[in-house]
């Protein structure tokens, strides 16, 4: 019997500004990071509302990143720091509800920072990948 | 006693980071004491951030800073170096283990050209 | 339902070789929504995009998805095929399989798995998109200056060539500003006046050109392209258009004590004034604060002189509304106040001043006609000390001064110096500094031979004390250099002090509703890319208002903002970036979250009327986005607690839609 290696889910979601630009530049650079992760586009870091990222964990994602512009490099002056405000409060109840924390990240990449964003992903991936399957606020619903 | 944990111990005691000063030299320049201490205002902040510190408490400058903290209020950087200086005596009774200034010998030393800040400062500082 | 197209592309071998391409585009087949699929090698090239627009015809497709590299590479290219096949170009999406798909992943099974998923996501979202119209607003050709100093002067006049007329608001009863108070101008030392006085009467000559002086800004409403602003002229009590400038009725006016604020108080003025001999506008102006008539309503001595019959005591203050394509901001800086440095002894001499003040002194129209004397004696000074960084780089918390570098001292201290020793060689110019910063074409230059061919002594250290002691100043300061202290009986002191930006900006960037930093300099945009322009749309940064500036560098500034308002103005109508915020006012309850963490104040308020279930009417307040002035980041959307905001082209069903297809 051949047991399937375990494969995480991770979802991205990547401000178009700096990180979505920091992902093409590590595809630019060739630097490999796992294909379980999979990028988002959103306008700005801010635009990420809770509600994705819950909705990410109930149809079984086992790790949530969001990266945007580093603080004061926001393309629209302030979101990343609502970004960092609102995803302190969520990750705490997230973690209150058993979520741990580590599946969880905020990150700041530029767009200069390819090399970060691939070590960013790949230690991501590690850490989620240690954790096993979020059965937590995964909806068995959604499965087929 | 190592230099660098002296250094810091000094800064945590005082409160003071020497690494927010820029040199510009306005302690030095606003001294009244600045002819009676071998080392000055100015200095005191660079040799501590340093931890160059066995001059500065070997020196007998340390003892005629008036506590005037007229550095202190002029310092356009807020490094405060009248807090300094203070720390470095406080290291050396520390070390010593005793006052360097009795109550007694007080009134012998005292003169009228030493102003009364001075003996305030003293005593509050030597006599714990 | 959409009918949806599915392209995928090859990238010659950059997809194909670690994505299996006819895969995919099987794969993606039997999506929801897609009545068609295709392969080729090059999405992007010219016979790759008549495929697209062949298909999108044939096949009345009502989106599309390309499978191929970064949206931040081709998105436009795309969305413009699209266009030409008659299709909207906000019903494209791109599916990123080649930075973030077959570039980083070795393994063709798992790119291939990756890439299937990402068409997915994206044929997800096209299932929500709508086609979008960018709004489009007209543009009132017009462009307001707020400040008449170089800055603005400079960038009006640039305004004003490209055939745009432009209004200037002046606070004071001239334009010039702080350029007009000085003597000479580093590094070259053409003397101010003959540079800038011609740029004056250029500007108050130009056609398209209107100078509303001794007047502010009072109000702005609207939006890029489309301000309303109000504009109050002050009463000046004199008639402008009348008024020749001949200066009778300043000759014969008997209030004359009166601090000249031009000369900052070093002199008197009568209190119907003109600033100075080449101001423009060239017309009087009476203070109602000394004029006896105006007080007391006796004296009407210079109505009775004037032969002109300007003067005009009842006239009042006139608010003039118009509208603006543009702004600019060009308010200025000024020296900080010297109250609170007792150390330097400003308020117990007279003959400790200001740098400005010595521009002032050494000025040939200045209050000594242009000999260098102490204020207190009119006798000359021998020893001049210079105190440089004065109120300039202090710590944060300091309530004295300035964090910040005022930039421009360090060059106006070595030519005060250089030209003290010029025109007196018998007087000793000792400068005090901390670091002499010359960064400039021929700055370094300039100072060097300050030190070396004028002999102005530099010492590194500070002045620690000035006491006023009979007729000299006993200045005590340190040399580190030679660590001592020294002790220096002066006739003169000079201090740097610290720049800030004009107190009317804060008030000023209320009613714009553009950001300002903790110092209330105004902020750019961006710091590298877009230095002249106001993260605002349609206001605009020139000179000092934006961070201290030598005068090359406020007109460069000025010259570029100038070209970001032509290149607006030269616009007939604007054409919005579609992808915005849009509140759903049925599910609006007005509670104002989304204002609040708005940074470009796109959203306002409006009391509207809704029909309730029950037949009657309410009125309920409901949330209105400018489409002309959101950027579309989407903080609102976020903090609406009943999600009645959302963002076009990003909304939250698509993005939802796209967790759930890669999370399937």
């Amino acid at each position: 019997m051949q047991i399937e290696e375990y494969k995480p889910l991770i979802v991205a979601f990547c401000c178009n500004w700096c990180s979505y630009a920091g992902a093409d530049l590590a595809g630019n650079n060739r630097l490999a990071y796992p294909a379980d992760v999979k990028i988002i586009r959103v306008p700005c870091s801010c635009r990420v509302n809770p509600m994705f990222i819950l909705r990410a964990f109930q149809r079984g994602a086992d790790g949530v990143i969001i990266c945007g512009c580093h603080p004061g490099d926001c393309h629209y002056t302030s979101g990343n720091y609502f970004t960092r405000r609102r995803m302190a409060m969520l990750f705490s109840m997230l973690d209150f509800l058993g979520i741990e924390r580590e599946r969880t990240r905020v990150e700041w990449v530029s767009a200069a920072e390819g090399a970060k964003f691939a070590a960013t992903m790949n230690d991501f991936a590690e850490t989620v990948a240690a954790l096993g399957e979020n059965k937590r606020l995964e909806d068995l619903r959604c499965k087929k | 006693m190592n230099k660098a944990f002296l250094s810091e111990e000094l800064q945590r005691r005082s409160g003071v980071n020497p690494k927010k000063c820029m040199k510009c030299g306005k302690c030095s320049a606003t001294c009244p004491a600045y002819d009676e201490m071998e080392f000055h205002p100015h200095q005191f902040v660079s040799m501590v951030e340093t931890g160059d510190l066995e001059p500065l408490m070997n020196s007998q400058g340390i003892y005629k800073c008036l506590s005037c903290f007229a550095c202190v209020d002029r310092c356009p950087r807020g490094v405060e170096p009248a807090k300094l200086v203070e720390a470095v005596r406080l290291a050396v009774i520390r070390q010593q283990g005793a006052n360097h200034l009795q109550a007694e010998t007080v009134a012998s030393i005292t003169d009228d050209e030493i102003p009364q800040q001075l003996l305030v400062s003293a005593f509050r500082k030597y006599s714990k | 339902m959409q009918r949806i197209g599915v392209f995928v592309c090859w990238c010659g071998s950059n997809i194909a070789g670690t994505v299996d391409v006819q895969a995919v585009a099987e794969a993606l087949k039997t999506e929801p929504g897609v009545v068609f699929s295709a392969n080729y090698q090059y999405m992007c090239s010219q016979a790759g995009q008549n495929m697209i627009k062949d298909a999108i015809i044939e096949h009345k497709l009502t989106g599309i998805v390309v499978c191929s590299c970064s949206p931040r590479m081709h998105e436009a290219t795309f969305r413009k095929t699209a266009e030409s096949a008659g299709l909207n170009p906000y019903m494209v999406e791109i599916a990123n399989i080649r930075e973030q798909c077959s570039w980083v992943h070795k393994d063709m099974a798992v790119g291939t798995e990756k890439a299937i998923i990402l068409g997915k996501a994206a044929i997800a979202k096209v299932n929500l998109n709508t086609p979008l119209t960018p709004g489009e607003t007209p543009v009132t050709k017009r462009a307001l200056v707020i400040g008449g100093g170089i800055a603005g002067i400079q960038t009006a006049l640039d305004i004003a060539d490209a055939g745009f007329p432009v209004d200037i608001v002046e606070k004071k009863p001239t334009i010039g500003g702080k350029m007009a108070q000085l003597d000479k101008t580093f590094p070259t030392l053409d003397c101010a006046a003959c540079i800038l006085t011609p740029k004056m009467v250029d500007v108050a000559q130009h056609e398209n050109v209107r100078i509303f002086s001794y007047s502010e800004v009072e109000e702005v409403g609207g939006f890029v392209g489309n301000f309303d602003v109000k504009i109050r002229k002050h009463a000046r009590y004199v008639k402008e258009d009348i008024c020749t400038g001949c200066g009778a009725c300043v000759e014969k006016c008997p209030m004359k004590k009166n601090p000249n604020e031009f000369n900052l108080g070093m002199d008197n003025r009568p209190a119907v004034y003109i600033p100075f001999a080449q101001a423009v506008p060239k017309v009087a102006t009476i203070d109602p604060n000394s004029c006896n008539m105006l007080k007391k309503g006796k004296c009407g001595l210079c109505a009775k002189i004037c032969t002109a019959g300007a003067i005009d005591y009842t006239q009042q203050d006139e608010v003039i509304e118009e509208k603006y394509g543009a702004i600019v901001v060009a308010t200025g800086f000024n020296p900080i106040s010297m109250e609170k440095f007792d150390e330097f002894a400003y308020n117990q001499s007279k003959d400790v001043i200001t740098s400005l003040e010595f521009e002032r002194l050494t000025n040939a129209a200045g209050p000594s006609a242009g000999k260098l004397i102490r204020p207190s004696d009119g006798k000359h000074p021998h020893t001049i000390v210079f105190v440089q960084c004065v109120g300039s780089r202090c710590e944060a918390c300091a309530q004295k001064g300035k964090e910040y570098c005022s930039k421009i001292c360090c060059m106006y201290t070595a030519k005060h110096a250089m030209l003290t020793r010029d025109k007196y060689p018998d007087t000793e110019v000792y400068v005090f500094y901390i670091d002499v910063r010359t960064p400039g074409k021929n700055f370094d230059e300039f100072y060097r031979r300050a030190v070396e061919e004028y002999g102005v002594h530099y010492i590194k250290g500070m002045v620690g004390k000035v006491t006023p002691e009979g007729d000299k100043l006993k200045v005590q300061a340190s040399d580190l250099l030679l660590n001592k202290q020294l002790h220096i009986d002066a006739d003169l002191v000079v201090l740097a002090a610290a720049i800030e930006p004009d107190q009317s900006a804060r008030p000023l960037a209320t009613m714009l509703t553009a950001s300002m930093d903790t110092n209330d300099f105004f902020t750019e945009a961006h710091p590298k890319l877009r230095p002249v322009e106001s993260p605002t749309a349609g206001v605009f940064l020139s000179g000092a208002c934006q961070g201290p500036k030598d005068i090359p560098e406020t007109v460069s500034q000025a010259g570029a903002a100038a070209s970001k308002v032509i290149g607006l103005l030269a616009k007939d109508k604007l054409k919005g970036n579609p992808c915005v915020a849009s509140s759903n006012e049925l599910m609006c309850n007005g509670c104002s979250s989304c204002e609040r963490v708005c940074p470009y104040g796109a959203i306002s308020y409006e009391d509207k009327e809704f029909r309730m279930p029950d037949r009657t009417t309410a009125i309920r307040r409901v949330a209105v986005v400018n489409p002309a002035v959101c950027q579309g980041c989407g903080a609102c959307t976020v903090a609406c607690p009943s999600g009645a905001m959302d963002l076009r082209g990003f909304a939250s069903g698509q993005i939802m839609a796209e967790v759930d297809a890669i999370c399937k």
